[in-house]
């Protein structure tokens, strides 16, 4: 039984283990024997053994409220104090786990994956680091934690995406990543101060003591929910905050299947759900309406995406999409189960595309290829017998994605879904909701399968490439068969074995708290409607998988449609999905383009517009001045005797020809003006 | 006459970090005159000079002292600033040997003496409880510091920008000094608390006299600090300075300048500091905003830096705005994490830099390869001026927005953040070229090993106080608590 | 006769106000700087006129201090002046802009 102080010290260590691979890494890395991996890996195993021994814990205790908190003082100024500490209960557990759980697998297969990198030693460095900022994240008890560790996610997730940065597309991918997620970020900030202000707390207890006191209410508490909102709307890549998750691909595939597929996208879902509790219904209804678009938005991308790792960034858009949907119909506990269940097929995905792209660019390299794509799935087909293992683990992810029972997808898809029909069956006029839930549902099942068959079945298309293939070593397939394992519902609904209900260990510990926002329908009341719901959508959402899973079957394995006949009968909508929307386009048009151009505005206004306009314009007020004064001074007495009118004119024309002034003087001007608006300013 | 009425040992042993100071700048003056001047004697003598000022300020740092019959005060706030003058002063020394005999100056002994005599102006502005006081505090740390600016005789650039602040400086000065004899005729009287008085007992001669004089003495802090409008001299004066100088100006005259400004506002003007709220409002958000804006587009480390600096008053006129003791400590937090990392920055930049190359941002490409200690140090230096954490750069920006939070400026706030955003923009482009372009650098960094030292020392310190900031955080409110 | 403070302190910020116009519009440095000593000596006016009405001595102190700055910023201005002129032969502020955006 671990209680008490020992959670603590086992918190602390799962924190900082990481973090001291991380430092020993980035110094010492390169001079370590096999370039220091070993730290790394050693320590990420131990952070492992750890979270696991907590989640055994929690089996034991069979405890549902469970819930333990630590806290230390950080800044204590008497008025201004700001506490850090943990707050550990089973969701914490269970988010400790799975981060620990991914992360040592990505660990594990980048030994293979990276093998001879020129960076390696930094590379496990960063994996690292960002373990330390995840555990993080989960670990906080409250605000100002949570934004540290957001922001360092950030970092090292911009670190990592721009790993290959000689190639000029990762390093353009990290820092948008970077600048999009800060853009989030100002609303979370904005957030947390409002909720600071009113509160004058920054611990979760004592935020959600203080809404339910109605110390902020109304419109700010909205304001509020959706700012912290919009930090969640960065991280976990949704509309219209979307576009930096499938650059993100550049970087190295097991970085995309722990930060972008399994964790660090998850941070957004983990952070609404904590938080779950402060959200008005105003806010709640956003949220779920941002949830359910991108995850139908992003599902139609993912359809015409040929490159093998952008079909699966877009598929996570959607996947997290649905989690959020999920938090914005109170049904929280679903969107957490469905952040289980998919950080696990998910990564099993991406490891799978991993070991494709590895095995494509061994062939490729072979051949002294480099012009061809080995991400392409253009390029692949009929790889089922050459990597089987890849094969079958990824058929098995992908019947959990797509909803088929048995796996745990279905599990997890089916409370959301049933969620939001219940959602909708109170409020009829947010019908849309589970109409973006089924679609996407039916569209996911459709390009997954997509993926399947256009990789591993079928006539090779290049059938040179073809010969090279090889199934990976063991280091990269026993993550691909652990993860592919764990997406069987067996281990979600444990102490029970009923395959098509998601009644198990997840829903019986963790179990939803009321919200504390006035006007949110109680955590029961939510809980019977899904109940209610729960079998017209399974039954609906069984019936749009096996819709999706068949057209795929008959138009890439069968060839009964041509695809290619669609997409042109489809033109405009085609060309609208394959190029995503135009949103970078459009982003980059509006968006930075006329940021830029203020910048060279201000810039101009500074230097070229103030010396034209205001110069030339004062410049003539100058000009009439010094003529007066020059006059005085020097067409005055002596001069006008000596040398008469002839000189003073050619002395004013040389002054016109000077109208051009001298900067010093613009300085001054300027201040001036400055000067009299302020005591204008004043006197008003 | 007996002299005793008007100086007592107390009053002279209360302004003995001064007189120490006066007589190590003129001793090594003296040095230079004899032919000793070896670089390091000098330097050795200018820093026992600041180590004893240094001794001498923390005797005085008791209770509240008053001297010379009112004109000076003595308290935990004065003292803080003493030591922060210090420190700039020391690390900037060390900074410059290097520095300066790439540049062929370095056997000048007017350079450490200049230091110093500036150091003492800034001493007196902030002990000042009288406007005559200010002034000549004022007065001293700017005609050293216009030398200073012009220091490099055969230089175009350093002529040119020592000229430019020059004018402008004197320009301000007669603006300030104007608002001054206008408060005086108000007032009746420049003392601190003879303004307070007449300003409570309603005996003021002209309320405009009083607002005229305010909004010049206004004018005259924002040239000097660099708030917009005021600031276009800055990016010039700062580009054209030899680069240890410009750490320098950008750090120690705007810690003095926004020191001399709290005490103006929250003692002699302290009941009608609400009057001009708005005004620091705008001043605020227009200084961040501009300075961020234009330093977005500069090539130019040195310039980028000054439009930065711009940038950062606006954020530490917020703490004026609001002017309590919250917001005051969060100032003084981070005006200490500000001017230590700007003169670490400006330090690498001033041991990269050479004839014509190695202040082009692109001139650092590729400089991680061949010094990756000092590139990670510059990354935490950028880190921390953008406020990123865990570096002490968070903290100190924490602690003043929350100030500002508190008392209800949520829009400056927003502003303040929307503006911390397009910083990092800046600030990342130095790293990302520094790390991100695999080109093989052709700088040559000349450097004297304790500067790195130091460096490395700055470095390290802006990590351990963004994480455990508790020990500054009580000095500053403790020195916060003594004018709040 | 007694002037009436306001007559002075009229006279001083109109001696002031034209300072700053030279300062703004003049091209030789010399010149502006001779504006700014007009700018000071204003003040000194100001400080002067206060100091009798009030009988006190505070503004005369004053002054004696802003004349001993103003003859320190003049042997520093023109050194720097002189320097500026040895490398460039001109003390026209309009030429000296080698440093702009």
């Amino acid at each position: 039984m671990i209680t008490g102080n020992i959670i603590t010290d086992f918190c602390l260590l799962i924190l900082f283990l990481p973090l001291l691979a991380f430092a020993i890494n980035i110094f010492f890395g390169k001079r370590l024997p096999r370039q220091g991996d070993w730290v790394s890996v050693g320590s990420v195993l131990i952070t492992l053994i750890l979270s696991l021994s907590l989640l055994m814990n929690m089996f034991m205790n069979w405890d549902a409220n469970f819930s333990y908190e630590a806290q230390f003082s950080w800044i204590d100024l008497g008025a201004f104090k700001v506490e850090l500490g943990f707050w550990v209960d089973n969701i914490t557990i269970v988010m400790l786990a799975v981060v620990a759980l991914i992360s040592s697998m990505t660990h594990i297969f980048s030994l293979e994956y990276m093998k001879g990198d020129i960076r390696y030693s930094r590379y496990y460095a960063y994996l690292g680091l960002f373990t330390f900022s995840m555990n993080g994240i989960v670990l906080a008890n409250n605000l100002v934690s949570l934004y540290i560790f957001w922001e360092l996610v950030g970092v090292s997730s911009y670190l990592l995406i721009a790993h290959w940065f000689e190639k000029h597309s990762a390093a353009d991918a990290g820092k948008k990543a970077f600048l999009t997620n800060r853009v989030g970020d100002i609303g979370f900030f904005i957030g947390i101060m409002l909720i600071f202000t009113a509160i004058g707390s920054f611990n979760f207890q004592d935020v959600f003591a203080g809404v339910s006191q109605g110390m902020i209410s109304g419109t700010l508490l909205t304001l509020a929910g959706v700012g912290l909102f919009m930090g969640a709307v960065g991280k976990s890549s949704q509309f219209p905050l979307h576009i930096w998750l499938p650059d993100a691909m550049e970087g190295p595939t097991p970085v995309s299947a722990l930060m972008h597929a399994a964790t660090m996208v998850a941070a957004g879902v983990y952070l609404t759900v904590r938080l779950f509790p402060l959200f008005s219904p105003e806010a709640l209804t956003i949220i779920a309406y941002v949830g359910g678009f991108t995850a139908l938005f992003a599902a139609t991308i993912a359809i015409t995406q040929n490159d093998i790792k952008k079909v699966l960034a877009y598929s996570t858009v959607s996947q997290l999409g649905y989690m959020i949907l999920a938090v914005g119909v109170g049904n929280y506990v679903a969107a957490l189960f469905h952040l289980l269940t998919h950080a696990m097929f998910k990564a099993c995905l991406f490891y799978g595309s991993g070991s494709v792209i590895h095995a494509m660019h061994h062939s490729l390299h072979e051949l002294h290829d480099h012009d061809t794509d080995p991400q392409d799935m253009r390029n692949m087909g009929g790889f089922k017998t050459k990597m089987p293992i890849t094969h079958w683990t990824m058929v098995i992810s992908t019947l959990a994605i797509s909803g088929v029972p048995l796996f745990s997808g279905f599990l997890s898809k089916d409370a959301i879904l049933a969620g939001s029909l219940a959602f909708a069956q109170h409020h009829p006029q947010h019908f849309l909701l589970p109409v973006f839930g089924f679609g996407a549902a039916a569209i996911t099942a459709f390009y997954m399968f997509r993926l399947i068959f256009m990789t591993f079945h079928g006539e090779p298309k290049l059938p040179k490439v073809f010969e090279g293939i090889h199934e990976s070593p063991k280091v990269m397939t026993f993550p691909l068969m652990l993860l592919a394992g764990l997406s069987f519902f067996i281990f979600y609904t444990l102490p029970y074995f009923n395959p098509i209900s998601d009644h198990g260990w997840f829903t019986e510990l963790i179990k939803a708290g009321d919200s504390v926002a006035p006007g949110n329908p109680t955590a029961h009341e939510i809980y019977d409607g899904v109940h209610h719901a729960h079998y017209p959508a399974m039954a609906l959402s069984l019936l749009v998988a096996g819709l999706g899973i068949g057209l795929s079957y008959l138009m890439y394995m069968k060839h009964k449609f041509s695809a290619e006949n669609w997409a042109r009968k489809m033109g405009f909508l085609y060309k609208l999905s394959l190029n995503k929307y135009f949103f970078d386009e459009n982003y980059n048009r509006f968006l930075y383009q006329p940021l830029l151009k203020l910048s060279r505005a201000v810039a101009y206004l500074d230097w070229d517009l103030y010396d034209k306009y205001f110069i030339n314009g004062f410049g003539r007020v100058t000009n009439l001045l010094s003529k007066i004064t020059g006059r005085i001074d020097y067409d005055g007495l002596d001069q006008i005797l000596v040398d008469g009118v002839g000189r003073s004119v050619r002395r004013l024309g040389k002054q016109l020809k000077q109208v051009q002034t001298g900067r010093l003087q613009n300085y001054m001007l300027f201040a001036l003006v400055g000067l009299i608006i302020i005591l204008v300013i004043q006197t008003i | 006459m007996d002299i005793s009425q008007f100086f007592t040992s107390a009053d002279l042993f209360g302004i003995a970090p001064e007189i120490i100071l006066t007589v190590t700048a003129l001793s090594v003056l003296t040095l230079e005159m004899l032919h000793v001047s070896r670089p390091g004697i000098i330097l050795m003598v200018a820093a026992l000079g600041l180590f004893l000022a240094g001794a001498l300020a923390i005797n005085t740092s008791g209770d509240e002292q008053i001297l010379f019959g009112g004109m000076l005060v003595l308290n935990r706030f004065s003292v803080f600033f003493d030591f922060l003058y210090i420190t700039i002063g020391l690390l900037t020394l060390i900074f410059s040997q290097g520095y300066l005999e790439k540049r062929g100056s370095a056997s000048r002994g007017e350079y450490p003496a200049l230091i110093l005599f500036a150091i003492i102006g800034m001493m007196l502005m902030t002990r000042a409880n009288d406007l005559v006081i200010v002034f000549l505090g004022l007065e001293l740390l700017s005609l050293s510091l216009y030398i200073l600016v012009g220091f490099l005789r055969h230089d175009q650039l350093s002529n040119e920008s020592g000229l430019k602040y020059l004018l402008l400086g004197a320009f301000a000065t007669g603006f300030f000094l104007f608002g001054a004899a206008l408060t005086y005729g108000a007032a009746g009287t420049t003392n601190y608390n003879g303004i307070v008085t007449a300003i409570t007992n309603n005996t003021i001669l002209s309320d405009t006299y009083l607002f005229l004089g305010i909004g010049l003495l206004l004018i005259g802090f924002a040239f000097k600090v660099a708030l917009v409008p005021f600031h276009m001299w800055s990016p010039d004066v700062y580009q054209g300075a030899p680069t240890t100088v410009t750490g320098f100006l950008c750090t120690a005259p705007k810690a003095a300048g926004f020191g001399a400004l709290i005490i103006l506002f929250n003692r002699a003007f302290v009941d009608i500091h609400y009057q001009w709220q708005d005004i620091f409002w705008i001043l605020s958000a227009m200084t961040m905003t501009i300075g961020n804006i234009s330093a977005l587009i500069q090539h130019n480390v040195k310039r980028m830096l000054a439009f930065s600096s711009v940038s950062h008053a606006g954020f530490l006129i917020m703490g004026i705005l609001v002017l309590n003791e919250t917001s005051i400590s969060a100032v003084l937090f981070y005006l200490v994490v500000y001017s230590v990392v700007n003169l670490g920055a400006f330090a690498i930049v001033s041991a990269a830099e050479q004839e014509e190359r190695g202040l082009n941002l692109k001139d650092y490409r590729g400089l991680a390869a061949q010094h990756p200690w000092l590139s990670a140090a510059m990354t935490i230096f950028m880190l921390s001026l953008a406020g990123f954490p865990p570096t002490a750069g968070f903290v100190a920006k924490f602690g003043l927005f929350s100030a500002a939070v508190s008392q209800g400026y949520i829009g400056l706030v927003i502003i303040a953040v929307l503006n911390t955003l397009i910083s990092i923009y800046y600030y990342l482009r130095l790293v990302v070229n520094m790390y991100m372009q695999k080109e093989e650098s052709t700088l040559i960094l000349s450097y004297k090993m304790l500067a790195i030292v130091f460096v490395g020392l700055i470095a390290i310190m802006m990590i351990i106080l963004g994480i455990t900031p508790g020990y500054l955080l009580e000095i500053v409110t403790e020195a916060a608590s003594t004018v709040a | 006769m007694v002037v009436p403070l306001e007559h002075v302190i009229a006279l001083s910020m109109i001696l002031f106000s034209i300072g700053v116009l030279g300062v703004l519009f003049r091209r030789n440095a010399i010149t502006i700087f001779m504006s700014i000593e007009l700018m000071l000596n204003a003040v000194n006016l100001a400080l002067v006129g206060f100091s009798r009405y009030y009988n006190s001595v505070d503004g005369q102190v004053f002054v004696f201090l802003v004349m001993t700055l103003a003859a320190a910023e003049v042997a520093v201005g023109l050194a720097i002046i002189i320097a500026l002129y040895r490398n460039r032969q001109t003390v026209n502020i309009d030429e000296i802009n080698l440093m702009k955006n």
